[in-house]
């Protein structure tokens, strides 16, 4: 691990024993939800990620687990519903999921139990952090980190539909999104994330993203000679990259791996929701509200005569039918 | 293990068979995906389902549960046939060249010898040809038909993979593929390590399964080197170190065996048990058997203890049974003949077979006491809880006391792991409420009845009355305490034979290790093979020292490990018989000329000659077998049995039923199931997501795996009508439970004998207290029949019957 | 409309139940019932707080508006209740005035006289009924743009309804949700434009009454009807 003064090299060693500032603050932010005028980043740190190597995990939950005891989070004890997916999908208290999948291999005819680890990509272009309308209720950091900030966030959902990996929950109890945080507050002092702390087989790697692009092609190699010709990294380019990635036997085919998307990117709805739509919509109600404006100006009020109050009495005193007055 | 957890990283071929090391020892596993992933090791997982240690196997391949024998047989006759034998480690370290009596033999899937009245062998016909000299003959060429070599590829023979395939429904493409991968590792540069568990032990022939591995591990040569050996992954963090201080009811500590009814004295004890060695120049390690015995009795009465009352062996109780195993406990329990049961960390009610017996047997109790970190269903087995436990309450009399304990991380000891390491651990937690550790139990116990006997007398007091409690605090001993008498140390002071003046170790001093231990009553140790882990230098098993010299993973500084603090048994075997290590770059040990360096701590004398004395010095032949004489009850051999309860016949011999000299008892006959009536070939198993009964009460485990199921295949459920995540009943001879269907193509049917076979797998974790939803155990199935040589009870393979339900609470659909 | 008028109880063209007129200097016109009223502007006001707590959420150079609801939690929370009750209010101010704005030939003429309504040259524009093309425009454009927004708001209401719609769909419910509130902000914008700028609109909606000069000037059909009821009695 290098100096205090950048991210974390590696999840697999012990915490300092000395109490340590936080190293991760306002000066890191790159990007805040919306808010354009972010003053620049105080520095840059080591852009960090997360390896999930999906040909080591052993589905054991630890990660799960890890990632329960760390964040303190309470999720419900439901029941079997016929799966090994506990809970069955990620919620505001389970912030990663291990999913099952049995796919039979068609060029082999065998069964393979893939087995992957769901959770936040931390996207380099988040999504959720497009569609955020809360000022500062997502940050992402310059070690790459997405960060959920709870006391900004208003709970409106927006951010499950920026993003394109279906991550986020929106609490029932407290109306806050949940999701990974790459575990910010342990990487802040130094630490890797939690779940790759616990991952008895290493599965689970964390340490600059430069690194673990490194250790993901030995394992490419690896799994290329045990057959596996497709075996690749999922680092997705629609999103800018993610900053969890994976390392897939069958990289040609993500979506066997329960639905892992092929190339993901922002929404086209999210982005002309968030940007042609914005723009457009409030210059047509500018306009609008500026027309009326103009036209109260310089047109003529559209009055009420004299005539017309007459004529209005005549039609209403007369007897008979009224005549077919003259136009006023 | 033979070798240790870290030692896997070393291999080339990791079998997994009998054990699902992924799930039920994640972070043991991490060493096998070193292997994987820094030398390219190959991993193969046999098994009746596709566990996740399956998916991230590269070959896997399904078995019926219960039929390893044939499997492994059938891999034997492959290397055999196709010449994939280590033949320098076999013809020097084997028994292959001993010739064998005539009058051995083997037919219709029975060695000589069975009488079918006693369920017994007569097993004088499986032994050696001795010469004049005492020593058994050998034929190094192995061409004497007699000789075990000959005796193997015979025996082995009839185990085509075609049979294989007959009996374990394994298509034989798959096994042939599997035997070839295994082949290769009869190269001296390339080793195999077996990876094992309960799927191997609980079996009524589970001695045998592991047998039939460690002989195949044999002939490749894979015993005693880095990345081989017979690894056994023990199911809880301490159970090795529960076998070795001799927690069962036929042992004393450091496997010395309790005496029988048949050795009244010391000396007629001994006789049977200080081995002379069968082949010249041999060890036999057991000659010291009286040394560790005299310090045993020593650690146990002290100054009482003397030559003159034979170390007080009359204290020792005789077995008048083979053993008074937990079956033969509740069995007599049922009987009436059972008043108390101390339940020291156990929970029988989730734990043993045939839960009903068992429930039945604690009903019949006086007392009962449990001693427990938690609230156990055995504490509780009185309490009616619906159809997950339907007592009848006011019918049991059984006076039940909770006695809570100290968890592992609230407590200071040591434990020791699979592969013999002795790690110390300290406390984590202040235990809450009134737990207290188990020695201050068991120590307040025995001084109130080492009291009453003062008072009252009895029957026999001297042996409570006279036993050695020499601890700073008697109402508690410290952990330390009990380690230091574990090593154990001189009482006199211990003078070289050689040279009287000099003093080896002064009296009160800890013995260095068991070498120094000696059978007149100058020195004690409460467990010899601990010996070491305690002595002056200090408690070995708190050292952390990580440093691996040449990442060989043997790590000889962190903690200890038995005996000696040697790595890997046997490590003589790593080299040729000249002491050349047969791969160098797998270097363990070499003969420098004068002695042997290396690695780790030779299990030979360190300057014994390489041609001298043979690797495997516990056994009286000098080397390992592959034919064990008379040493199991059920044969020299492996030999294919089904269980008791199976869907085919077996193909040797339709007639017979399990393992032939499997201990019945009379009221347990009636409760064996027929394939007519229960078509479904059962086994139990642990999820990666819980530990036993314990997690259940942890609501994260809780969360991550919440309710009891059962899996079963999608041919089955469609058969049956079943659905994914529907309610299930499932159902054996000796009770039934309500489950919650997983239908997986994990599970696919196999043919066997012709026959399709549906395998139903079922988890264990789940019972009536604590946080998870109340569930049901395999035990309520399984029947209560144990392993032929030590009882192990059988949970592996067994009978039972299927159909969609509305659950506990509802009407059978 | 081709059916005959029957004597004894006429069928209303153009006027409405409530409407009435009553003479004097200036006539007066009851146009809306206070029960309309009501309705209109529990309406308008539930307009205005969606209009401003949706802009709030929709751009961020508006997000302080939250701050007049309490702050973005509540604004979030409480936006999808007042579009209920805007929904509801609307929807019986609705069947209220539904018929009233059906489309005839006339408002084809109207429309393509367009420049003279923004002139002001009423003098050029045909003599209409209760509801002028625009007026109709207003409230279908209004009704169809609500139907849209509840639709795609319960699509997009976290709290309740998150779990019955996939994402991919609540993603084109927030973009129709959202251009749907332009448009109706739009709409309103012209709403309220039009009223103030035809001057003695608004009182319709405050006293519920207008001149009778208001009425020969923009609803001279629906003046003369309500009129003629007069003579014939009490409209029913």
């Amino acid at each position: 691990m290098s100096g205090s003064t950048d991210s974390p090299r590696t999840a697999v060693s012990n915490p300092p024993v000395q109490p340590m500032a936080s190293n991760l603050g306002a000066g890191d932010v790159i990007r805040r939800s919306a808010t354009s005028e972010l003053p620049p980043p105080t520095r840059q740190l080591t852009p960090v990620a997360k390896l999930i190597d999906v040909s080591k995990c052993i589905g054991c939950k630890a990660c799960q687990s890890a990632c329960i005891e760390w964040n303190d989070t309470h999720p419900a004890i439901g029941e079997n519903v016929g799966v090994y997916e506990n809970p069955h999908d990620l919620t505001e208290n389970m912030f990663t999921l291990m999913r099952f999948t049995e796919w039979v291999n068609p060029a082999t005819d065998s069964l393979e139990w893939l087995i992957r680890k769901d959770g936040c990509m931390h996207c380099a272009d988040p999504g959720c952090l497009k569609a955020c309308p809360a000022p500062g209720a997502i940050v992402q950091y310059s070690n790459g980190i997405v960060d959920f900030i709870h006391e900004n966030c208003i709970g409106c959902g927006y951010c499950v539909k920026g993003c394109p990996f279906n991550i986020p929950r929106i609490s029932k109890a407290d109306h806050r999104s949940y999701k990974c945080t790459l575990c910010s507050d342990r990487v802040a002092v130094g630490q890797g994330p939690a779940c790759a702390k616990a991952c008895p087989t290493q599965a689970i790697v964390f340490g600059t993203k430069e690194d673990m692009k490194k250790h993901a092609e030995g394992r490419i190699a690896d799994l290329k000679s045990r057959g596996y010709d497709q075996a690749g990294l999922y680092d997705p380019p629609g999103v800018g990259g993610t900053h969890v990635m994976y390392v897939l036997h069958h990289a040609d085919k993500p979506q066997i791996y329960a639905g892992l998307p092929e190339n993901p990117s922002i929404s086209p709805l999210v982005q002309s929701w968030k940007g042609v739509t914005k723009y457009v919509g409030i210059a047509a109600m500018g306009f609008m509200a500026v027309g009326s404006l103009v036209h109260g100006v310089f047109g003529r009020a559209n009055r009420v005569t004299r005539e017309e109050e007459e004529a209005a009495e005549r039609l209403v005193d007369s007897a008979g039918p009224p005549p077919p007055g003259p136009r006023p | 293990m033979t070798n240790a957890w870290t030692d896997i990283k070393n291999t080339d071929l990791v079998v997994v068979m009998g054990g699902n090391a992924a799930e039920a020892h994640p972070c043991g596993f991490k060493w096998v995906t070193e292997a994987k992933a820094h030398r390219g090791a190959k991993l193969i997982v046999v098994d009746p389902r596709y566990t996740r240690t399956a998916s991230v196997s590269d070959v896997y391949a399904p078995i019926r549960q219960g039929s390893d024998i044939a499997f492994l047989n059938g891999v034997i006759n492959h290397c055999i046939q196709n010449d994939k034998v280590q033949w320098e480690y076999t013809k020097a370290y084997t028994n292959a060249s001993f010739i064998v009596k005539e009058g051995f033999g083997y037919a219709d899937g029975l060695f000589t010898g069975y009488d079918e009245e006693k369920r017994d062998y007569d097993r004088s016909s499986w032994d050696y040809e001795f010469g004049e000299d005492g020593f058994a003959k050998v034929d190094p060429t192995l061409t004497h038909p007699r000789c075990v070599w000959n005796l193997l590829k015979q025996h082995v023979a009839a185990y085509t993979p075609e049979l294989v395939e007959r009996i374990c429904g394994t298509p034989r493409q798959k096994f042939l593929q599997i035997a070839q991968m295994i082949g290769e590792c009869s190269s001296p540069v390339k080793t195999m390590t077996s990876m094992y568990a309960l799927g191997w032990t609980q079996h009524s022939h589970g001695a045998q399964n592991i047998r039939a591995m460690a002989m195949l591990q044999l002939i490749l040569g894979n015993i005693g080197v880095r990345g081989g050996g017979m690894n056994a992954l023990r199911g809880h963090s301490n159970i090795q170190g529960l076998t070795d201080l001799g927690l069962m009811s036929h042992l004393l500590t450091g496997y010395l065996n309790m005496p029988t009814e048949k050795e009244p004295d010391y000396k007629t004890y001994l006789s049977s048990r200080q081995f002379r060695p069968l082949r010249p120049g041999q060890t036999s390690y057991w000659q010291n058997y009286s040394k560790f015995m005299v310090s045993f009795q020593k650690a146990m009465w002290g100054d009482a203890a003397t030559a003159e009352n034979d170390w007080c062996y009359h204290y020792i109780p005789k077995l008048d049974v083979p053993a008074y195993d937990i079956l033969r406990m509740f069995e007599l329990m049922n009987h009436g003949k059972v008043n108390g049961y101390l339940c020291q960390g156990f929970n029988p009610v989730l734990a043993f077979p045939n839960r009903g017996k068992v429930v039945a047997g604690l009903s019949k109790l006086k007392f009962l006491v449990t001693m427990d970190p938690l609230e156990t269903e055995t504490a509780r087995f009185w309490e009616n809880h619906g159809p997950y436990n339907d007592v009848d309450t006011k019918a049991i009399q059984t006076e039940v006391f909770q006695l809570p304990t100290v968890c592992f991380a609230e407590d200071q000891g040591s434990l020791t792991n699979s592969g013999r390491w002795l790690q110390w651990f300290w406390p984590a937690a202040t235990p809450p409420g009134e737990a207290k550790a188990d020695t201050w139990i068991m120590a307040q116990i025995f001084l109130r009845m080492r009291e009453m006997y003062r008072k009252e007398g009895g029957a026999f007091p001297d042996p409570i009355l006279n036993l050695s409690w020499q601890y700073h605090n008697p109402g508690e001993p410290e952990p330390e305490e009990l380690a230091k008498e574990i090593n154990g140390r001189a009482l006199t002071d211990l003078r070289d034979p050689a040279d009287p003046s000099k003093i080896l170790v002064a009296a009160g001093k800890q013995v260095v290790n068991f070498s120094q231990l000696r059978d007149d009553g100058s020195t004690m140790s409460g467990c010899w093979i601990y010996s070491g882990c305690f002595n002056e230098a200090g408690n070995n098993m708190a050292r952390r020292d990580n440093h691996d010299p040449d990442n060989t993973g043997a790590h000889p500084n962190w903690t200890f490990a038995w005996p000696l603090n040697r790595r890997t048994l046997y490590n003589r075997a790593s080299a040729d018989l000249d002491g050349k290590p047969w791969d160098p770059s797998r270097k363990l040990l070499e003969w420098d000329g004068a002695k042997w360096t290396g690695y780790d701590v030779p299990d030979i004398a360190p300057t014994a000659k390489p041609r001298d004395v043979m690797p495997f010095i516990m056994n009286q032949e000098g080397v390992s077998r592959l034919f064990a004489r008379g040493m199991l009850r059920d044969g020299p051999f492996p030999a294919h049995m089904e269980p008791f309860e199976s869907p085919i016949a077996n193909p040797f011999n339709p007639k017979m039923r399990g393992n032939p000299v499997a201990r019945i008892f009379e009221s347990d006959v009636a409760q064996f199931g027929t394939s007519e009536e229960f078509p479904y070939a059962a086994t139990s198993y642990r999820l990666t997501e819980h530990f036993h009964y314990w997690t259940k009460h942890n609501r994260v485990n809780a969360a991550l795996q919440p309710e009891f199921f059962v899996e079963l295949s999608e041919e089955l459920a469609r058969e049956k009508g079943i659905t994914l995540g529907g309610w299930v009943r499932v159902w054996s001879k000796r009770g039934s439970v309500h489950a919650k269907a997983v239908v997986t193509k994990r599970i696919r049917p196999l043919i066997c004998d012709g026959k399709t076979v549906h395998v139903i797998g079922i988890p264990l974790h789940w019972g009536f207290v604590g946080a998870a939803k109340k569930g049901f155990g395999p035990n309520s199935l399984s029947p209560f029949v144990g392993e032929a040589n030590i009882e192990t009870p059988g949970y592996k393979a067994f009978l039972v019957n299927i159909e969609p339900s509305n659950g506990p609470g509802g009407v059978t659909a | 409309m081709s059916t005959p008028p029957r004597p004894a109880k006429p069928r209303l063209v153009y006027a409405q139940p409530g409407d009435a007129v009553e003479p004097g200097h200036p006539v007066t016109v009851s146009r809306y019932g206070p029960w309309a009223r009501v309705n209109h502007w529990i309406t308008a006001s539930s307009l205005i707080l969606l209009a401003i707590s949706g802009l709030a959420l929709f751009t961020p150079a508006l997000f302080f508006l939250t701050t007049l609801f309490g702050g973005g939690q509540n604004t979030r929370a409480l936006h999808p209740w007042i579009g209920v009750l805007l929904f509801v209010s609307f929807f019986v101010f609705f069947a209220q005035l539904w018929r009233a704005n059906l489309p005839a030939k006339v408002d084809v003429v109207w429309l393509s006289k367009i420049k003279d309504v923004v002139g002001g040259h009423e003098e050029n524009l045909p003599e209409l009924g209760k509801y002028n093309a625009g007026q109709k425009f207003i409230f279908w454009g209004m009704a169809a743009l609500i139907l849209l927004l509840i639709a795609t708001g319960v699509m997009i209401w976290e709290q309740y309804f998150s779990a019955y719609f996939g994402i991919p769909l609540r993603r084109w419910a927030v973009l129709v949700h959202s251009i749907a509130a332009v448009l109706i902000i739009c709409i309103f914008i012209l709403h309220v434009y039009a009223a103030i700028w035809t001057r003695g609109t608004l009182r319709a909606m405050t006293r519920g009454t207008v001149t009778g000069g208001w009425a020969w000037r923009h609803h001279r059909k629906w003046l003369r009807e309500l009129a003629g009821l007069r003579r014939r009695g009490p409209a029913e």
